[in-house]
């Protein structure tokens, strides 16, 4: 759902802080000319990965994600930069990177996912 | 409320049918609309929308089966009335009168009309109360229109082609000033259009008529899950219906080395040879148009054809 993406993607990149209250249900279906159900689908399922909070008779909050930081994360980066310098030096355009990540990420990933999903 | 009014359909029919002199507007339509919901009517010119919002309505009496509205047989029944509000096809408001006597109109006809509350959402739009309606714009008339209807705050509201003779910005509006209220007071909305394209992010639930029948109805999630569009190598049309996992063939079409089908699914499609992708709702409703007998085929007595009994 766009919706999910979009506050997911705002929290992550820190455009919303923990504490910053979400647009009403029903602000965002008038504004966006949505079906109010699918607002309160998405904003179900940002509650169930934990990004945000519904206090009742208040509102949807964000969460404080405190937990969130990435182990590693600024020397995989600097790692992952190299790279993409190098693939850009060799000539490749931003859709073979992109392709190439998203077959890679998908043959590594499968069988981490596939673990998971059957433990659950 | 009760748990019997929470689940109860705002509007359902049962074997509904309704002609004029030979020709049958509607027939055999059985339906339930759960509470809540805003439900796309949709389908060519003469299918029976307008028809189905005159039944429920309860101007128009079935000449068989039953229209059921908040519980109730709709034709004839004042009370239904005051609780259903309706938004004619062109917005019909009286020309020479200004915006707020068209409100004050509204509050003598309607026991209930939240006058305040309509006042408020002009203001809010930027429709002058004292502008005679002739005067509006067509999206401005819509709005007026649509405000009329909610002011009566009704737990129907049937909306017959709203939009049909808006531009893209003002269909937007008014979609805009329809979801708020939706969001707002819960209301269960029936609102029809040749096109579910404009529809496809304000529905939650899907009717679609073609020929005075139902070709397919129901939660828009649950559609869209059981339909998928197969794209496999070209395939004899003897064997089409014995895919896997398929229960009907809504739509097919041939190239030479290719076959791509729309299937009602009765689960996973387990053949590697089939490309199988989503569908969107435009995709589903057209597939049903196109095909106006996919609609009756039960679904699982075509794969039952494949064993021998």
């Amino acid at each position: 759902m766009q919706l999910v993406q979009q506050v997911r993607q705002a929290v992550r990149l820190g455009r919303l802080d923990p504490g910053d209250r979400l647009p009403t249900v029903r602000e965002v279906a008038e504004s966006l000319a949505i079906n109010p159900n699918t607002v309160l689908k998405a904003y179900r399922e940002l509650e169930l990965e934990g990004l945000v909070e519904a206090r009742t008779g208040l509102g949807t909050y964000v969460r404080g994600h405190s937990g969130r930081a990435l182990p590693n994360q600024a020397a995989l980066e600097r790692e992952l930069a190299a790279w993409l310098r190098k693939a850009r030096t060799a000539g490749w355009e931003k859709e073979d990177v992109v392709a190439v990540i998203e077959t890679t990420l998908r043959a590594t990933y499968a069988t981490s996912h596939g673990r998971r999903e059957g433990a659950a | 409320m009760s748990l019997g009014d929470i689940t109860r359909p705002v509007l359902e029919t049962t074997g509904l049918a309704k002609g004029y002199g030979r020709v049958w507007a509607l027939r055999d339509c059985t339906l339930a609309l759960p509470p809540g919901r805003v439900a796309a009517l949709v389908g060519p010119n003469g299918a029976g929308k307008t028809t189905l919002m005159h039944l429920a309505m309860g101007l128009l009496r079935p000449d068989a089966g039953s229209m059921r509205v908040l519980g109730q047989q709709a034709a004839n029944n004042t009370d239904v009335l005051a609780r259903v509000g309706f938004v004619a096809q062109e917005t019909p408001l009286f020309r020479d009168f200004r915006v707020s006597e068209m409100l004050t109109l509204g509050s003598r006809l309607n026991r209930r009309f939240d006058i305040a509350h309509a006042r408020h959402r002009l203001e809010r739009l930027g429709i002058p109360l004292d502008r005679r309606t002739r005067t509006l714009s067509g999206g401005q008339r819509a709005q007026v229109a649509l405000t009329l209807a909610l002011a009566k705050r009704p737990e129907l509201l049937l909306l017959d082609e709203p939009l049909a003779s808006l531009d893209p910005l003002a269909r937007r509006e008014f979609l805009q000033t329809l979801m708020g209220a939706v969001a707002e007071d819960g209301t269960t909305v029936l609102l029809s259009s040749h096109l579910v394209g404009d529809l496809e992010r304000v529905c939650d639930h899907l009717i679609v008529l073609h020929s005075a029948r139902v070709q397919v109805a129901g939660d828009v999630d649950t559609l869209l899950a059981e339909h998928r569009v197969l794209v496999g190598p070209a395939h004899d049309p003897s064997k089409v219906e014995h895919i896997a996992g398929a229960a009907a063939v809504i739509q097919e079409s041939r190239l030479e080395k290719q076959t791509t089908l729309m299937v009602r699914t009765t689960g996973l499609i387990p053949d590697p040879k089939w490309t199988v992708s989503e569908v969107t709702l435009e995709d589903l409703v057209l597939a049903y148009l196109a095909n106006s007998e996919a609609g009756r085929l039960p679904g699982p007595t075509r794969i039952r054809r494949e064993v021998p009994a």
